[in-house]
């Protein structure tokens, strides 16, 4: 067993999940995100947890220090400064920030936690099947180089034993063949789920910064959630105004295009994708699609539906619209999806993202189908 | 437990003795010291857990070994030595640390052992803490089995909010409360049952010898025998510091609450010594490290080593005050003062910078005069003593202050008074705010009336708040604080629900 610290540690790390937990929403609001490390983990920005104690002030704003200068020189960024002093343990006391890392399993774990998200059942199942070996059972028959020698061994020491030939004075074995064991692999099978994720974003001019910024925040929690279910993920990306193209993720948040809008461009592409790349018997696919709401014509719009309906909703384990309030926005698409599909079609889920403080309701609304 | 740590032999155990001697020759007085060798990883375990090998399971010591852990990882910090007020005392050595290091390490623990026995605010500190600490951590461990790890856990996070409303003169019992503990040792002696307890936790004993007071005070009432019943009366005189103590006492809690703020408070006391004698502690270590690595210990192929690393440990900071500096330079400059009679009032009354310059009567007594200081001073007392116009001036002390119109921290003066009085203000009451009960029936209500005793800065209100709603969780009754905020006298009050303020 550890060391008793590592129990507290084990409970400061609890403590820790905690106040995140408690300040999701404040985090995801304020698009506070998680830095990603170099070692597969997050950086988690986090105040200080240290014990309220009556305390002075920060008012009298400075302090003291030792050397060179006149009043008025400033404090740092000058020759000769000290170099700072050796640490001291224990009592110390002061705001400690602290530095945080969470695995990507225990950040999504939080997320799942506090949205109460039901794990995803997967829909290809054994669709990748990878077999593995083990040895781990013996046989009578195999090569000389799987030779198990102690059970062969034992095998021929109850042989002479049975047949009274054994001597403990003089222990001399010698296996015979049918003596032999040999080890013996079993196979296993498990099935590997793999997912894409497929986002579409309208970047025509009507859609803004902020805008962007939710679709952002919302995507890489989206994207944290289905990490932690699914083993292998891909992610892409496609932005459109009247026509659609496949972008990497820099360009997807960053792009800010201008001029009208058709949607159908987007779902062509992503049906296009999905028929090359993506077989639906193996993959589980995830197409999300973020707009203010404003499409070109209602002739559009008609076809946006039709390519739903024909082959994007049947090969996907869910279809998301997420509509971002703008003020340019109308917000009709949402009512047109929603008049075709209605409020509770199984495969297709649909919301509404008001502000910043909306995402996490938004996120529940996505995955809390547990598709 | 695993044991962690390994006691030094070899080459190391020659040196201790070496060292041991010397410092003895040089006449430093001390317990027994255990030199325990450790890696890091172990190195962090006991510094998170302040020197001790085993304490009481709580998160926070968690959180000190992530983040050391992480701090020693990235080369951000590296802890030397670690030594612990005790008897034997003991001593942490790092395994990776170069000889030299060791030798100065050595040096340095034996200024503190001689330290912690001689100086007079350490008088009554517990010397066998080890087994406090033990004991303490096995209590809390049942206390949790039986009532749930959260329970525990979450009633010690709030008494950590008291941790630093303690009564400094606590440390020095006055007469009265001298005898007092001479009544419960009295009650101790009566019942056989208390023997075990010998040698163990003082907040047990006090803990138990006041529930016993309690049943005994029922009996004698009942008896009507009016004289019994004087011991029992609520003794708390007011404005009273002590305020763990009070609500140990008083607050409507159970027995095992009850007990862990003795627990707690027992080794908040234990701590303070340590926290009103920072840089004297350091300063004192510090300089016989440098003397006896400079005049005895050192081989020539280490000097590079040796001044590398205390220029580093004694380095001057424009932020902070170093306590090693200001301590090691304070000791040498009243050695000086003193070997060359530059003290008293003749000296004082001398007008003639020239002669006040040269001033040597031979006096020799500098030796004598620091063990004589590090016997009798705290921090306040040796700043305001000997912390004078010439030593602030050569030490190139400033304060700074940050400059709304430039954006930066800038040096704000240089004057010998005003540094004087920040460095004082700092350490009074070991720079925490003075916190004073002022009564525990405020209002007729059974309310608590806490008064912050206002000397120039105010408190910090957000977490003036946070505090209260845990003091609240505990005497389950208002609470009300009475400060100055913005120049305005106010009352803060607390009601289990909401904070108002009520501005005089």
């Amino acid at each position: 067993m550890g060391h008793p610290i590592k129990q507290d540690h084990a409970r400061f790390r609890k403590v820790v999940k905690g106040k995140i937990r408690d300040s999701l929403k404040k985090y995801i609001s304020q698009g506070e995100m998680p830095v990603p490390k170099s070692n597969g983990n997050f950086k988690v920005p986090m105040p200080s947890i240290d014990t309220p104690r009556f305390k002075f002030g920060d008012k009298q704003n400075g302090g003291m220090g030792q050397g060179e200068g006149e009043a008025g020189d400033p404090v740092e960024g000058q020759e000769g400064e000290g170099q700072p002093g050796q640490g001291e343990a224990g009592e110390g006391e002061g705001n400690k920030e602290l530095d945080i890392e969470l695995s990507l399993e225990e950040l999504a774990n939080i997320l799942g936690e506090e949205l109460e998200l039901p794990n995803i059942e997967p829909k290809g199942k054994k669709a990748l099947e990878t077999t593995s070996e083990k040895y781990s059972s013996i046989n009578y028959t195999g090569p000389d180089s799987l030779k198990h020698i102690k059970r062969s061994y034992k095998e021929a020491l109850k042989r002479e034993i049975s047949l009274g030939n054994y001597d403990p004075d003089n222990p001399c074995l010698i296996p015979l063949k049918e003596d032999m064991r040999y080890r013996s692999a079993t196979q296993s099978v498990e099935f590997e789920n793999s997912a894409v994720v497929i986002y579409m974003m309208d970047v025509s001019g009507s859609m803004g910064d902020e805008q962007k910024e939710i679709v952002r925040t919302e995507s890489f929690w989206i994207n944290l959630w289905l990490k932690s279910q699914y083993k292998d993920i891909e992610i892409r990306y496609i932005i459109h105004d009247a026509t659609a193209k496949e972008v990497d993720e820099k360009t997807f948040f960053r792009t800010r295009e201008s001029g009208g809008t058709l949607i159908s461009s987007a779902f062509k592409l992503c049906q296009q994708i999905i028929e090359d790349n993506y077989n639906p018997s193996e993959w589980n696919i995830y197409p999300f699609h973020f707009s203010d709401g404003d499409n070109w014509s209602t002739d559009d719009t008609k076809l946006c539906l039709e390519i739903l309906e024909n082959s994007i909703i049947p090969a996907s384990n869910v279809f998301c619209y997420g509509q971002v309030e703008s003020r340019y926005g109308s917000g009709q698409f949402y009512k047109d999806l929603n008049n075709k599909f209605g409020e509770n079609h199984e495969d297709i889920i649909l919301s509404k993202i008001k502000n910043k403080d909306a995402i996490l309701d938004s996120i529940k609304d996505f995955l809390g189908k547990g598709k | 437990m695993v044991t962690r740590t390994k006691t030094i032999s070899g080459e190391l155990l020659e040196l201790k003795e070496e060292i041991e001697q010397l410092a003895k020759d040089y006449g430093l007085d001390f317990h027994p010291v255990i030199f325990e060798m450790c890696d890091y990883d172990t190195i962090n375990i006991l510094a998170s857990q302040g020197g001790f090998p085993t304490r009481y399971p709580h998160w926070r010591f968690g959180m000190e070994y992530d983040q050391m852990s992480k701090n020693y990882a990235y080369g951000l910090q590296k802890i030397y030595e670690m030594v612990i007020n005790t008897n034997p005392c003991y001593a942490y050595l790092l395994n990776v640390n170069p000889m030299v290091d060791q030798k100065i390490v050595m040096c340095h623990v034996y200024g503190h052992a001689d330290f912690f026995k001689n100086n007079f605010w350490f008088k009554n500190t517990n010397k066998k803490m080890m087994d406090v600490m033990a004991n303490h951590g096995t209590k809390i461990r049942r206390y949790m089995e039986k009532y749930g790890q959260d329970k525990v856990e979450s009633f010690i996070d709030r008494v950590l909010s008291l941790e630093n409303l303690l009564d400094i003169n606590i440390l020095f019992e006055k007469p009265d409360s001298l005898a007092k503990r001479e009544r419960h040792k009295e009650y101790l002696e009566e019942e056989e049952d208390f023997d075990e307890f010998e040698g163990t936790s003082q907040a047990l004993k006090t803990f138990i010898s006041s529930k016993k007071r309690a049943t005994q005070a029922k009996k004698t009432s009942n008896k009507e025998d009016e004289e019994e019943v004087v011991i029992t009366e609520d003794d708390t005189k007011f404005p009273n510091k002590d305020i763990m103590k009070f609500l140990m006492e008083n607050a409507p809690i159970t027995e095992w609450e009850s007990d862990v703020i003795g627990i707690l408070r027992e080794e908040a006391y234990y701590f303070l010594p340590q926290r009103i004698t920072k840089i004297m502690n350091e300063g004192w270590a510090s300089y016989w490290h440098s003397k006896m690595m400079t005049q005895k210990v050192m081989k020539a192929s280490e000097v590079i080593d040796f001044a590398d690393h205390h220029a580093g440990v004694t380095a001057m900071s424009r932020k902070n005050i170093n306590p090693y500096k200001i301590g090691i330079e304070l000791f040498r400059d009243i050695e000086y003062r003193w070997n060359t009679g530059k003290f008293g009032k003749e000296y004082l009354d001398c007008t003639d910078m020239a002669q006040k310059a040269n001033w040597d009567r031979e006096t020799n007594l500098g030796m004598e005069k620091i063990f004589d200081v590090r016997r009798t001073h705290n921090d306040i007392t040796f700043i305001d003593e000997f912390f004078t116009k010439e030593f602030c001036e050569r030490q190139k002390l400033f304060t700074y202050k940050f400059n709304n119109r430039t954006g930066r921290f800038e040096i704000d003066s240089k004057e010998f008074e005003e540094i004087k009085s920040k460095l004082l203000n700092a350490l009074t009451n070991f720079g925490s705010p003075v916190i004073e009960l002022e009564s525990a029936n405020y209002s007729n209500r059974g309310e608590l009336l806490l008064r912050h005793v206002h000397q120039g800065v105010d408190l910090d209100l957000n977490l003036a708040q946070e505090t209260m709603k845990n003091i609240f969780h505990i005497w389950k009754r208002p609470i009300n604080l009475a400060t100055i905020s913005e120049d305005k006298e106010s009352i803060l009050h607390f009601d289990g629900k909401e904070l108002k303020a009520e501005v005089k």
